[in-house]
C-alpha cells in the first residue's frame, strides 16, 4: 500500500515518517514511534485507553490515522512529567490517592485530566466524574481517580489539598 | 541509650510493614507509561496472528480454501484444523478435564469460534487476510438455552463424545450433559422439607458474564530452533500452570519452556485458562522460526475467551413460623457453553458451590449441579470471585430476602436471627466446611448502626405510603446482603489442578547488605503484590518494605505456584512468606546468639533486631545480621540468607462482610439512582489498609455493573448481542455511586498472619446487594423476584407487570 509522508510533534520532538494512509495513530506511535504508554483497550474508542492530547484536545487515538495527525501536536503519557523529570502533579495524585491498580488505564486517564484539568482549573466532583467519562477503569471505582485529579488540581492551584470526608 | 534513639514503635513504623498504607511501589513506572504489557513487546522479525472466526453458532463446516489468504502479500502462513493435526494440537485438554477444538475441526460449536490462524508481517495485514479466508458452512440447528439441553431432540452439540457415557463424576444423562455433582445430606434436607412450617421456592438465574479486563488475552511466542527452546510472554494470572500445560500439549520438555508473564492490565479471572490464540501463536512460532505475537480485539475477548456465570439456580429454603431456617436446597443447571474449559479446582466441577448455605446456620442443605454443553462460547471462570462464590451467595442472599418477604420480617432481622454465632466458630457447616472465624453479630450491628438502618426504613415507609397515595413516582429499595466467602484455595487434600497440588510459594534471599528480593508464584494484575508481600516481610524480618524488591511472573526464576485468582494470593502464598521469613529469622537468631555469645533462648526479637533478655543494649539488628551471614556464621552452619517455602494452606480462608445498599427507582422510566453503598469487609488481618479499600471499591464497581446492566446475551440463532462496549455494560466514572468503606478485623486462626484475602469479596456481597435493593424497592407490592440485570428496561418492564404504569 502507497504510504504518505506525515510529519508531527509528539512530546516536544518533532517525528517524521512514512505510514499507510489507513495507519491508526495509536498503532503509529505504539508500533511504529515505540511510545507504548498509550494502550489499547477496545479499538471502539470507547475506553479511552489510547488517550492522547491532540493539539489542544482529549483524542481516543484508535480512531484517529495517523495522516490526520499531519502537522500535530501530540502529548502521551511519555511528554506529561515536568520538565526537570520529576512528577508532574496528577502523577503525584494518582499515586498519593491510591487512583491507580493495573496501571493499563493509567496513561490515557492522566492525559485525559491533564487536559480537563486546563478546560477547568478547579472542577466540582460532579465535574471530575464527567470529564473522564470517556475513559474506563476497571479496577478502581474511580473515587480515588477522582480524589487525584482533586489533589492535583490543588496542586496546581496552590491551595492545601481536603480529603472530601466520607 | 540517650533520647535520639528511636524507640521500638518509632523503627516500627519506617518498616512500612503491615497495617501501613504504604504507596504502592508499581505506581512510579505506571503514571509514566513505563509499564510493560504484553502488546508493548516487539521483537525483532515478529509476526501477528489473526483469526478467521465463525459466523454461525453450529455449523459443518464442508470446506476451508485458504488459497486467497494466503496470496495476500506480507502473508507468511495459515494454520487450519488440519494443519495443527500434523503436530496432534487440533484439540488440547481444558481445565476441566474435557478437551477442546484449538481450531474448528469439522464444526463449529459457537460463534465467533476459532476457524483459521493467519500469521503475517503486521496486523493488518493478517487480519485482511483473515477476512478472506473461504469457509463453506451447513448450518445446524442451534441450542443456546441449557434448561432446554438435556430435551430429547436437543441438538447434539459434541459429537466427539457421543459414544461417552460417564463424565468426570458418573454417568452422563444426556449426549449433551457434562456432569452431575452434588453435596450435602439430600435425605435430611428432604426430611426437613416435608416438616416446615414455611418454605420458598425462586428459580434465580445468575446470567452470563464476562470479567472484561481493559487489556484484553494476548501472548508473544518465541520459539529457538537451535536450543528447542519456547519463551512465552503472555497475560497470564498462573504461568506456571501455563507452563506445564504448554509442556504437556506441546511435548517441549518443561525446562525448556520459559513462561513470561510482564505487568498485566487486570485480570479478574479472564487470564487464568488457556486459549487457542497461545497455540497458534506457538504453533505459529514453532512453523515460522521467528517470534509470533497474538492480541485479541475486544470483542473476540467478550465472544470468546472465559465467560463467567451462565447459573440457573432452583432454590428453596424452608423455616419455621418464627423464622428460623431448618433447611436448604437448591438444584442448578450449569451452563458450560461448548467445551467444558471451566476453571476449578479439578476435583469441584461446580466449583466451591456448596458455599451456598452462607452465613446462615442450616441444619440441613444439599445442592445438586447439572453441567450441560450449548452453542456458547467456553470458560466459566470465577469473574472475580473464588470458584463460583458469587452464584452461591448471589443465591443465598436473594433466596434469604424472599424469605423475610414470606415471613413478614425485615430482612435484616431475618438475618441476625439466623446468623452463625461468633462462639460456633470454628464452624461446620451442613456442606461440611469448616469455616474458621467469623464475628458475624458485631459486623451486622456495626453496618446497620452506620446506616441508620431503623430510619432508613422509616423513611422507606413514609415513601411507600406517598407512592401509594400518588405523590411520588419513586420507589426506595433498601439491599442487605451479608454473605461468606470460602477462597485461598486450597488445601491439597481438597484441591488440586489437573493433579498439582494449590500450594502456593515465596522465596526470599536477604543480600549481604541487609536488603533483599522476594520471588513467588503468584502473580500481580493490578493488585499491588510488589508493595504488599514487601510490607509482610517489613514486619517479619525487621527489613524496610521498601529495601525488598517483589518479583513475580517469570518461571525460570519464581518457584512454583499456582497463580492468582480466588484470592488466594494472600492467604497461600502471603502464608508462605511469612513461613519462609520465619525460616530465615530463626537462623538470624542464631547467627545473633553466636555474636553475642548467649544462647539462643537468651534473645527476644524486637521490631528489627535481636536483643538480649534483660540487657536490650546488646542486639544485632537484621542488617548486621546479613552482613555476617555471608562472612562469620557459626562454625557449621552455611553461610548465606535464604529460604523457599512452599505452603500447603490447613483450610480455606472464610471472609465475610455486611453491605446495605439504598437507592430510589423511578418507576416510569426505569432508572436506579443509588444513594448510598456501605460496605463492611473482614477480611482477617489488614496488610494495606489504603489498598485493601482500592480493592473494595473496584469490586463494588464491577458488582454495580453485573447487578445493574451486564450480561453476554445471545439470541435463539446464537448470535451474541454484547460483544463491543456498545453493548455490554462498563459502568464509567458518571454512573459509579459513591462508596462508603468500613470493617471489622477477625483474624484467620490457621494462617501465619491471620489475613483472609479481600479482592473479590465486594464482588461477591456487592451484585446480592444491588439487586436485593432493587428487588425490596418493589416487594411491598408483592414482587418476590427479578432477575438480574436491573437495567432501565428490565425495571421498568418489571413494574409494567406490577400495574404501575395505569
Amino acid at each position: 500500500m502507497a504510504k504518505s509522508h506525515v510529519a508531527m510533534k509528539v512530546n516536544g520532538k518533532t517525528i517524521e515518517a512514512l505510514v499507510e494512509p489507513r495507519t491508526l495513530l495509536i498503532h503509529f506511535l505504539r508500533d511504529q514511534q515505540n511510545i507504548t504508554g498509550p494502550h489499547i483497550g477496545c479499538e471502539t474508542s470507547h475506553c479511552g485507553a489510547c488517550t492522547v492530547d491532540l493539539d489542544g484536545k482529549s483524542v481516543k487515538s484508535c480512531t484517529v490515522f495517523a495522516v490526520q495527525a499531519n502537522g500535530a501536536d501530540i502529548r502521551t503519557i511519555e511528554g506529561v512529567a515536568n520538565a526537570d523529570g520529576t512528577l508532574h502533579a496528577l502523577q503525584e495524585g494518582f499515586r498519593e490517592m491510591h487512583g491507580l491498580q493495573c496501571g493499563f488505564c493509567t496513561p490515557g486517564m492522566i492525559v485525559r485530566a491533564y487536559r480537563l484539568l486546563q478546560e477547568n482549573a478547579n472542577p466540582t466532583e460532579e465535574e471530575i466524574r464527567y470529564g473522564i467519562s470517556g475513559n474506563l477503569c476497571r479496577c478502581t471505582g474511580y473515587q480515588n481517580i477522582v480524589k487525584a485529579i482533586q489533589f492535583a488540581a490543588a496542586k496546581i492551584n496552590g491551595v492545601p489539598f481536603q480529603e472530601a470526608a466520607e | 541509650m540517650n533520647d535520639m534513639t528511636p524507640t521500638s514503635a518509632e523503627r516500627a513504623v519506617k518498616l512500612e510493614g503491615m497495617g501501613c498504607k504504604r504507596k504502592r511501589v508499581e505506581d512510579i513506572r505506571f503514571v509514566q507509561g513505563k509499564g510493560n504489557y504484553v502488546d508493548d513487546l516487539k521483537l525483532p522479525g515478529m509476526l501477528y496472528g489473526d483469526f478467521n472466526r465463525s459466523p454461525h453458532a453450529h455449523a459443518r463446516i464442508k470446506k476451508i480454501d485458504t488459497k486467497k489468504a494466503a496470496a495476500v502479500p506480507g502473508v507468511v502462513a495459515v494454520i487450519t484444523a488440519e494443519t495443527l493435526k500434523t503436530v496432534n494440537l487440533a484439540w488440547m485438554p481444558t481445565l476441566a478435564g474435557d478437551v477442546q477444538m484449538v481450531l474448528a475441526d469439522g464444526k463449529v460449536l459457537f460463534q465467533n469460534q476459532e476457524v483459521a490462524f493467519v500469521i503475517a508481517e503486521d496486523r493488518y495485514i493478517a487480519a485482511d487476510a483473515a477476512d478472506l479466508v473461504e469457509v463453506e458452512y451447513e448450518a445446524l440447528p442451534v441450542n443456546v438455552d441449557p434448561l432446554k439441553a438435556m430435551a430429547p431432540n436437543a441438538p447434539m452439540i459434541r459429537e466427539d463424545l457421543k459414544d461417552k457415557t460417564d463424565g468426570s463424576h458418573g454417568k452422563r444423562k444426556h449426549y449433551n450433559h457434562i456432569f452431575s455433582w452434588q453435596a450435602g445430606d439430600k435425605a435430611a434436607t428432604d426430611a426437613a422439607f416435608d416438616k416446615a412450617d414455611v418454605k420458598i421456592k425462586e428459580m434465580i438465574v445468575y446470567p452470563r458474564v464476562h470479567p472484561c479486563p481493559l487489556e484484553t488475552c494476548q501472548c508473544v511466542a518465541s520459539f529457538d530452533k537451535i536450543k528447542g527452546e519456547l519463551t512465552l510472554w503472555g497475560t497470564f494470572q498462573a504461568p506456571h500452570v501455563i507452563r506445564t500445560v504448554g509442556s504437556l500439549i506441546s511435548k517441549i520438555p518443561e525446562h525448556k519452556i520459559h513462561v513470561i508473564a510482564p505487568d498485566i492490565g487486570g485480570g479478574f479471572g479472564n487470564k487464568v485458562g488457556a486459549y487457542p490464540g497461545y497455540i497458534c501463536a506457538i504453533v505459529a512460532s514453532i512453523v515460522t522460526g521467528v517470534p509470533v505475537k497474538w492480541v485479541e480485539d475486544r470483542i473476540e475477548n467478550l465472544s470468546t475467551t472465559a465467560f463467567a456465570r451462565d447459573f440457573y439456580m432452583d432454590m428453596e429454603i424452608a423455616a419455621t413460623k418464627d423464622g428460623k431456617v431448618t433447611a436448604m436446597r437448591c438444584y442448578t443447571i450449569a451452563d458450560h457453553g461448548a467445551f467444558d474449559a471451566c476453571a476449578n479446582a479439578t476435583k469441584w466441577p461446580a466449583g466451591l458451590f456448596s458455599i451456598i448455605s452462607g452465613s446462615y446456620d442450616f441444619p440441613a442443605a444439599h445442592v445438586l449441579v447439572d453441567g450441560v454443553y450449548t452453542n456458547k462460547a467456553p470458560g466459566g471462570v470465577a469473574y472475580r470471585c473464588s470458584f463460583r462464590v458469587t452464584e452461591a451467595a448471589y443465591c443465598i442472599e436473594r433466596a434469604m430476602d424472599i424469605m423475610a418477604q414470606k415471613l413478614g420480617m425485615d430482612p435484616a432481622e431475618f438475618r441476625i436471627k439466623n446468623l452463625i454465632r461468633r462462639e460456633q466458630f470454628p464452624y461446620t457447616s451442613a456442606f461440611g466446611w469448616q469455616y474458621d472465624s467469623g464475628d458475624y453479630q458485631t459486623a451486622m450491628n456495626k453496618a446497620m448502626e452506620s446506616v441508620n438502618y431503623k430510619k432508613l426504613r422509616d423513611e422507606q415507609k413514609a415513601k411507600r405510603e406517598a407512592f401509594k397515595r400518588g405523590e411520588t413516582r419513586e420507589l426506595m429499595g433498601i439491599g442487605v446482603a451479608f454473605f461468606t466467602e470460602i477462597v485461598g484455595a486450597g488445601p491439597s487434600r481438597a484441591c488440586d489442578i489437573l493433579g498439582i497440588a494449590m500450594f502456593d510459594s515465596a522465596e526470599i534471599r536477604i543480600h549481604p547488605t541487609g536488603s533483599g528480593i522476594c520471588r513467588l508464584g503468584t502473580k500481580s494484575q493490578g493488585q499491588g503484590h510488589e508493595t504488599t508481600y514487601a510490607q509482610i516481610i517489613a514486619t517479619e524480618l525487621g527489613i524496610a518494605a521498601d529495601n525488598i524488591m517483589v518479583e513475580e511472573g517469570n518461571t525460570d526464576t519464581a518457584p512454583y505456584g499456582l497463580g492468582t485468582y480466588g484470592s488466594r494470593s494472600t492467604p497461600v502464598s502471603g502464608a508462605a512468606t511469612a513461613m519462609a521469613c520465619r525460616k530465615i529469622k530463626a537462623k538470624a537468631q542464631m547467627i545473633a546468639a553466636y555474636m553475642l555469645e548467649v544462647h539462643d533462648d537468651d534473645l527476644e526479637w524486637d521490631v528489627d533486631r535481636f536483643r538480649v533478655k534483660g540487657n536490650p543494649e546488646r542486639f544485632k539488628t537484621m542488617t548486621e545480621l546479613a552482613w555476617a551471614a555471608y562472612h562469620e556464621v557459626p562454625p557449621g552452619m552455611e553461610p548465606g540468607l535464604e529460604a523457599i517455602n512452599y505452603y500447603d494452606p490447613p483450610n480455606f480462608t472464610f471472609p465475610f462482610g455486611a453491605y446495605i445498599c439504598v437507592l430510589d427507582v423511578d418507576v416510569d422510566t426505569g432508572t436506579v439512582k443509588v444513594r448510598r453503598f456501605y460496605a463492611l469487609d473482614d477480611c482477617g488481618t489488614r496488610i494495606n489498609p489504603m489498598i485493601i479499600e482500592g480493592q473494595i471499591h473496584g469490586g463494588l464497581t464491577e458488582a454495580f455493573g453485573i447487578a445493574m446492566g451486564q450480561e453476554i446475551h445471545y439470541d435463539e440463532d446464537g448470535n451474541v448481542t454484547t460483544a463491543s462496549f456498545m453493548d455490554y455494560f462498563l459502568p464509567t466514572a458518571v454512573e459509579t455511586p459513591h462508596w462508603e468503606t468500613d470493617w471489622t478485623t477477625t483474624p484467620s486462626p490457621h494462617h501465619p498472619i491471620g489475613a483472609k484475602g479481600v479482592g473479590e469479596s465486594p464482588n461477591v456481597g456487592g451484585v446480592p446487594c444491588f439487586s436485593n435493593a432493587v428487588n425490596d424497592a418493589f416487594a411491598f407490592l408483592g414482587s418476590t423476584h427479578i432477575q438480574m440485570p436491573h437495567d432501565n428496561w428490565r425495571t421498568w418492564t418489571a413494574a409494567e407487570k406490577l400495574g404501575l404504569h395505569g
